[in-house]
């Protein structure tokens, strides 16, 4: 990445390393394969949380570090390439971005010690329908008293079986609001999802759940403007995960265009896959662009965190959609076989793309910013 | 130098400009600006100002012209000009000798050489151009024909070039030439420098798809370059063309158009094809495609700047630039086909009043950029270095 700071250079240097010694894709496929429910190993999240990676987007006063978000995508990378499964991303990104631009001094205090500490996982439950539509939430929010009972479903929500506290979008009269629901609210029952990525997602019934005012995130009918924010800051961590996914099957890819031989000679001598590999490391090297402009502009508070988050989340798609296909292709039938770990990447890239909007939504929306 | 004394330094360029540039030439340096007689006499006043205070080449030494400013600094300088309307234009005027021979020379010249040649570069008074192509040596370049045979003090030039850009106003000319014909075709070829002012040479302007062009064939018979115009070793002019198109590529990564004061491409899209009653361009094909065309572009201005900030305190070129070129490339002519295509009919126009100058402008514009993917290392030798120089795959298509 470019022009990191030392301390984040060392914190770049210590996740690589953590995450190829402590949870390399090997140790993914183990998980994979032992079928634990909430698909991802307590050990490796337990130490995750003691290198202290859980705080970084949490303020000092609450036990983190306030390192920021280009800081917390140096890590995501390095889990990226190696499909490091944990709550990481659900809960000490957007979870703790969701309290910080959301939530009371009360709902923080109560809540970022435990995102940082590890005892309270969060995740924002969101989607209803197959696509993305953050503004067209339904589900449905009714008024009792100065609380709200919930009728509904969600979901595609990330580390949903995990999770110790729901951060749910509803509709209520005059616009969404964002809701603090836990885990085991009476009415509240929830399902985990069999996806091809073999991570954790839920779908959550929402059966007559009742929640007191407190609970509510921000301001009733204000969610719109705050989600959309969480959904920026998302999307840029999403994109420096995927950059991640990216590059360690680029490296693969290249590795094998080095060594793999055929009609005499290394295949990587063959002018149209060293074409194809410039292709796709020109793609590779302006969408990392496009990642870290995204990130820099949130830690610097910038007007146009919005559109570069779509243009972050559509670039680097594009790459990691176009890299997957690739690794299967230039690895040939080795690529195809599930010993081998191209298809993990293949299959992750295809979930990452999805989450919280694919290329086309963002591409979208980038031209609706802009105006046209 | 701190924050401090740029701030210094850049009052000092702010007076010396308000001073020293005619305020008849405020916006006029830009387009076809050579040919404009109105401003011919101004013009030349400023380029002797120019080139007294070094600001031709602000970056070189001062010994050879130039002012031996910082890059910071030769911003500052930059900047300054463009808030007032002004421009160095002494890099035009030089042709390839303030962007690529200069800073060849810097690296490769002797000291004489230096002096000989960087002086009238960074002044403007010496236009160079470059023989570097032929007709059956093009992206093949280590396959030219052009030969130099010692001879005395002097080597005598035989054999033809072509796309010598600006070779018919030329003072000089750098060219390659094969002066081992013996040799690996890569070792037997050599970097001269020659007066184009000589019976022995011949230029003949080429007309292009887009109509006159700055391009020449040029003829060498019995040509002579002094041999103490020899750059670098002999037979070692591939090495010494390798670092000047290292600077051509440089001068190229910056995508054409994007300029502050144009219009956006999406407000000339409203204009010709309309917009739905929410505003969106009423095509929503060609929406999409824009979109993609304008991530394109700031994905290109966002590696621009990271390569900067990735650079910062390094001098040497960055192996980036040969990605840059092939993304600047792509951006630039999805642009004009774009723009060319939103245009409709409007958009095929040739000349005629029936078309707006600015129509008839996109449409050569449009057909001159095809040759982007062609020069300075086309579009597939560019993918050719990436992915050998770069990503260290094997070499087996090309020989010698």
């Amino acid at each position: 990445m470019a022009a990191l700071t030392e301390e984040q250079t060392l914190i770049q240097d210590q996740a690589k390393s953590w995450a190829v010694e402590q949870a390399p894709v090997q140790a993914f496929r183990q998980m994979r394969d032992s079928g634990i429910a909430q698909r991802f190993d307590n050990t490796t999240w337990s130490s995750m949380v003691e290198l202290g990676w859980t705080g970084i987007l949490v303020a000092e006063e609450f036990g983190g570090s306030n390192l920021g978000y280009l800081t917390f995508s140096v890590i995501l990378e390095e889990l990226g390439r190696q499909l490091t499964a944990s709550p990481l991303f659900a809960s000490a990104l957007v979870g703790a971005t969701a309290l910080n631009i959301a939530g009371s001094p009360a709902q923080q205090q109560a809540l970022l010690p435990k995102i940082v500490d590890g005892s309270e996982i969060l995740t924002l439950a969101l989607e209803e329908t197959p696509r993305h539509a953050p503004e067209q939430i339904a589900l449905s929010a009714q008024t009792k008293g100065d609380g709200l009972v919930l009728n509904g479903q969600k979901t595609f929500v990330s580390e949903g079986m995990a999770a110790t506290t729901f951060i749910v979008a509803v509709r209520t009269t005059g616009g969404i609001t964002l809701v603090l629901v836990p885990a085991q609210a009476p009415g509240l029952s929830r399902e985990a999802l069999a996806t091809m990525d073999s991570r954790g997602y839920a779908q959550l019934n929402f059966d007559n759940v009742a929640v007191a005012g407190d609970a509510i995130l921000g301001t009733l009918d204000q969610g719109g403007e705050p989600l959309q924010a969480i959904l920026d800051r998302a999307r840029a961590g999403l994109s420096a995960e995927m950059l991640g996914t990216g590059s360690q099957a680029f490296d693969m890819t290249l590795e094998y265009l080095k060594t793999r031989q055929q009609f005499g000679r290394v295949i990587g001598s063959f002018q149209a896959l060293g074409h194809r590999a410039a292709s796709l490391f020109t793609t590779m090297e302006l969408s990392r662009s496009c990642a870290e402009a995204a990130l820099q502009a949130i830690d610097a508070g910038a007007d146009d965190v919005p559109l570069l988050c779509s243009l972050a989340k559509c670039r680097v798609g594009e790459f990691l959609h176009e890299m997957s296909n690739q690794l299967i292709q230039i690895h040939g039938g080795i690529g195809m076989t599930d010993e081998f770990d191209a298809g993990f990447y293949l299959k992750r890239a295809r979930v990452l793309e999805t989450m919280y909007g694919n290329r086309s939504y963002h591409r979208d929306r980038y031209a609706t910013l802009l105006g046209f | 130098m701190s924050d401090q004394d740029l701030n210094a330094f850049q009052e000092d360029a702010a007076a010396w400009l308000a001073t020293h540039f005619p305020a008849s030439l405020r916006h006029k340096i830009g387009g076809d600006f050579e040919t404009n007689k109105e401003i011919a006499a101004d013009l030349e006043v400023w380029r002797q100002r120019l080139a007294e205070q070094g600001w031709g080449a602000p970056t070189w030494p001062r010994q050879y012209g130039g002012a031996g400013l910082t890059d910071p600094q030769a911003k500052v300088v930059q900047e300054e000009m463009r808030k007032i309307g002004a421009a160095n234009h002494i890099p035009v005027i030089a042709g390839m000798g303030v962007t690529m021979v200069g800073p060849t020379l810097l690296e490769y010249g002797t000291e004489a050489q230096k002096q000989k040649h960087l002086p009238g570069i960074a002044s403007g008074e010496v236009r160079w151009c470059l023989g570097l192509s032929e007709p059956n040596a093009g992206s093949d370049l280590a396959s030219l024909s052009t030969k130099a045979v010692a001879q005395g003090d002097e080597f005598i030039v035989n054999g033809q070039k072509i796309w010598t850009s600006g070779a018919d106003i030329s003072q000089w000319c750098g060219a390659l030439v094969r002066t081992d014909a013996e040799a690996k075709k890569r070792d037997g070829i050599s970097f001269v420098m020659l007066p184009m002012d000589q019976p022995g040479i011949e230029t003949r302007p080429i007309r292009l798809i887009a109509g006159a062009s700055p391009f020449c064939e040029t003829f060498f018979n019995d040509a002579r370059a002094d041999k103490t115009d020899l750059l670098g070793d002999l037979n070692d002019g591939w090495s010494v063309v390798k670092r000047l198109l290292q600077h051509e590529r440089q001068s190229q990564t910056t995508a054409r158009g994007g300029q502050a004061k144009e219009q956006p491409l999406y407000d000339v899209a409203k204009a010709y094809v309309g917009v739905t009653d929410t505003g969106q361009l009423a095509d929503a094909d060609l929406r999409n495609r824009l979109a993609s065309h304008l991530m394109d572009a700031q994905a290109h201005r966002l590696t621009i700047g990271r390569v900067t900030a990735e650079a910062k305190g390094k001098v040497e070129v960055s192996a980036a630039a040969s990605i840059l070129k092939n993304s600047a490339t792509k951006v630039a002519q999805t642009k004009s086909e774009l723009v060319v295509e939103l245009m409709g009919s409007q958009g095929i126009g040739w000349e005629g009043a029936h078309f707006k100058d600015e129509e008839l402008a996109r449409v050569r514009e449009w057909l001159s950029g095809k040759a982007i993917s062609i020069y300075g290392g086309s579009f597939e030798v560019q993918n050719n270095i990436i992915s050998k120089n770069i990503l260290g795959l094997p070499e087996t298509t090309q020989k010698g």
